[in-house]
């Protein structure tokens, strides 16, 4: 990370051949060193610079893909050590674990659970992400049947088994699925390098503390193996939050390469009560954690757990919108009242909820204002009377109510009167509360 | 090789405040829960909101939990205290709306020496967030609460001169509240330092956006202020945080609406309770330092968190 344009300059061909599409060498240097162009684009760079190079501009936390298909996951390549000095990049995926030990009826209905957990929120899906098997019986053909099972979900597989043969076996069987081994450990590096070598397969080095986790991720780096996520085997959560934050200042700080991997904490053998399990999954999410095992796929868990992973990754750059579009809220009919307002997220989330709060049926309208919310998409010129009356009558609004009453935002009582003559004759333009907080109120004194 | 703990300890700490017998703040780490850091003399602070009158519209899930005294404050307060164990009472007098029951300043007041008489834990005193009428209710429950030192607020940029007026007048603390924004919170606390408030009053509340509803926005400005204050030495934002979580996370209609009406969500209890612990341990991290809530078992959860860093 972090090598300048000349730096970059000093390692291309300097013929200035301009096949790259830049001018010149230099400006294709400057552009690479600012991420804003790839070194492919150069046919006659050297694979030693190219190497170089790659080595220079990868995150300080090694990014990799575990699973295969639309259900795969990525993790790790995180850059910042805070939110607002960039974003959050690859949302930490939560794993749920089965053991060959729980009877199959529970296994069928955790796979059920694991396979079905979703909600859809702002056009993203929250989900179970992967499914960690393990190996607790200690015996093979157990285990193999398990995975069996597990593999028809389609979701990323973290094997975990302590036997060597067995890791092995489940390695090769799976490795189309590109499932994630689990675990190398100081006593069986070199074997278990072998393993991910052959197959290809992403591996967690497993350690007590980060010390040990380092000299693991050492050999496994020493045997070519690229792809990792290390877990320092914590054992309560003054040590996972500790290890999560100490392997990331590491990393981005210090550029300490041993741990630049994304790190693997088993919350259930943090804690068996299932409630703290899932606070304490949550907390790490937003403490650098790069995946999460937990033990019970209780939607009522995943819910706040993958909200919390939403909200903490979310761009700050980017606000998060929702569809333009008019919806309905507690079932509303030909009489209810109308709302307008923008698309930014949280506009929608507390207008919405308050609406629905209110138990009044309502249709609200959602207009797209790239995000903006009431009032910097006013003086944007994106909330503003023409844009929104040209807004409304290019949607059906009319067909669903009789009547031409519209609420605007109380922020923006200002524009009502141009509204009104720009939506035209027979409307009429009403004022609604500033804080959606008074919406209830507003809506249940609204009379037609 | 052997891996070196990359420890972080800043050459500024955050002002240390004291409520009556209680102290907050004072540490020299990012957040309360940061004691692999460097020393946190006053670990983060749990405080259960009572209000001062029944609440309407409460979710079932809060109504069973806090039981039969919910139309008693001080019984409310009590219980809090012995059953709970709450480390303060965060009083809020929800009554004093104008846009509500609009009950007087003098009434208010009265619940508030009611409820401080009552208890032995610090007590906290909020209004009901309209400016205006806060600034004319503290200024009622600063005089009543004289003798003993409470946490007023919230002090807003309309409002700082009346509520900034009893903290000095009466010798209470002050919750200084600013919309999610750094410079405000730093302007708030330089419009009540001209008043004559001194740093060790104040406390400040950024305004929290629960789980799913902008808490993000908190958290990162939280930390922006941490940062400011122990990386480059700003006075001025040196101030502990107060946080409303409790009110904000049980909004969220995720935390409220019932299995039967969305049976893909789950259990009730178990999502609500998760909605309000999970918004504070965000905030924790983030660095509160008080973090005020409603349901006893979140209490109980969040405690179990951060217990583990101060064993």
């Amino acid at each position: 990370m972090g090598l300048t344009g000349i730096q970059i300059y000093k390692l291309l061909p300097q013929t200035n051949c301009k096949e790259c599409g830049e001018p010149t060498c230099l400006a294709f240097a400057m552009k690479l060193a600012a991420g804003k162009a790839d070194i492919s684009l150069c046919p006659y760079v050297s694979e030693d610079a190219k190497a170089k190079l790659s080595e220079a501009t990868a995150p300080p936390i090694r990014e990799f893909t575990i699973g295969t298909g639309t259900n795969a996951v990525k993790v790790g390549g995180e850059t910042v050590m805070f939110r607002h000095e960039k974003t959050f990049f690859n949302p930490t995926p939560v794993a749920v674990m089965i053991k060959d030990t729980e009877s199959d009826d529970v296994v069928a209905s955790k796979l059920e659970r694991i396979k079905s957990i979703c909600f859809e929120r702002v056009g993203k899906k929250l989900c179970v992400d992967m499914v960690a098997l393990k190996n607790e019986s200690g015996d093979k053909a157990k285990f193999m049947t398990l995975l069996e099972k597990a593999s028809a979900i389609d979701k990323p597989m973290i094997i975990m088994t302590d036997n060597l043969e067995t890791l092995k076996e489940s390695a090769e069987k799976y490795k189309d699925k590109r499932p994630i081994l689990y675990a190398a450990t100081s006593a069986n590096a070199d074997e278990v390098a072998k393993i991910a070598s052959a197959t290809g397969l992403p591996v967690v080095a497993k350690g007590n503390g980060l010390d040990e986790v380092s000299s693991v991720t050492a050999k496994l780096a020493s045997a070519g193996i690229k792809d990792i996520a290390i877990d320092s085997s914590a054992k309560n959560i003054k040590d996972a939050v500790k290890d999560n934050v100490f392997a990331r200042r590491a990393s981005i700080k210090q550029k300490i390469k041993e741990v630049g991997y994304p790190t693997f904490v088993v919350v259930n053998e943090i804690t068996q009560d299932p409630m703290l399990e899932a606070v304490i999954a949550a907390g790490l999410i937003s403490q650098y954690a790069g995946i999460v095992v937990i033990s019970d796929p209780d939607p009522a868990k995943i819910l706040p757990i993958t909200v919390s992973r939403m909200n903490v990754f979310t761009d700050p750059q980017r606000p998060m919108v929702v569809e333009q579009g008019i919806y309905p809220i507690n079932n509303p009919d030909e009489n209810s009242p109308v709302i307008i307002t923008v698309n930014f997220a949280l506009t929608y989330f507390i207008v919405s909820a308050e609406i629905e709060a209110s138990r009044v049926p309502c249709w609200l309208m959602i207009m797209d204002t790239e995000g903006l919310s009431v009032l910097t998409a006013w003086s944007a010129g994106k909330f503003v009377a023409d844009a929104m009356a040209a807004y409304v009558k290019k949607t059906d609004i009319t067909q669903k109510v009789k009547h031409r009453k519209i609420i605007i935002p109380g922020y923006v009582a200002q524009l009502s009167g141009e509204f009104q003559e720009e939506l035209g004759e027979g409307w009429e333009v009403q004022i609604g509360p500033r804080e959606a907080a008074d919406l209830p109120k507003f809506l249940k004194m609204w009379k037609l | 090789m052997a891996f070196k703990e990359p420890v972080e300890k800043y050459n500024n700490s955050i002002t240390e405040v004291s409520i009556s017998d209680l102290k907050v703040g004072g540490q020299s780490v990012l957040t309360g829960i940061y004691s692999f850091d460097g020393p946190v003399p006053n670990p983060p602070k749990i405080a259960m909101e009572v209000l001062d009158v029944k609440p309407e519209e409460w979710p079932q899930t809060l109504v069973d939990a806090v039981g039969d005294v919910y139309d008693d404050p001080v019984k409310w307060a009590l219980k809090c205290q012995n059953e709970f164990k709450a480390d303060m009472i965060c009083l809020s007098l929800v009554s004093t709306d104008p846009n509500g029951m609009n009950r007087s300043a003098e009434e208010a007041a009265k619940t508030a020496k009611a409820v401080l008489d009552a208890i032995n834990i610090p007590l906290i005193v909020y209004g009901s967030l309209n400016s205006e009428k806060d600034g004319e209710v503290m200024k009622a429950v600063g005089e009543a609460c004289h003798g003993k030192v409470i946490l007023l607020g919230p002090a807003d940029d309309e409002n700082y001169r009346t509520v900034g007026g009893a903290s000095l007048g009466y010798q209470h603390k002050v919750a200084a509240a600013s919309p999610i924004d750094v410079n405000l919170a730093k302007q708030l606390n330089i419009l009540l330092g001209n008043l004559g408030v001194p740093l060790e009053s104040i406390v400040i509340d950024p305004t929290t956006g629960g789980l799913g509803y902008g808490i993000e926005y908190t958290f990162s400005v939280m930390q922006r202020i941490r940062l400011a204050a122990l990386a480059q030495g700003d006075d001025k934002l040196k101030s502990p945080f107060i946080n409303m979580i409790g009110k904000e996370a049980w909004k969220a209609r995720e935390a409220k609406i019932s299995e039967s009406e969305e049976p893909s969500f789950g259990n009730l209890a178990t999502r609500g309770i998760l909605w309000e612990a999970i918004t504070a341990i965000n905030l924790l991290i983030a660095g509160s330092d008080i973090m005020v809530l409603r349901h006893p078992e979140s209490v109980k959860l969040v405690r179990s968190f951060m217990n583990e860093f101060f064993k």
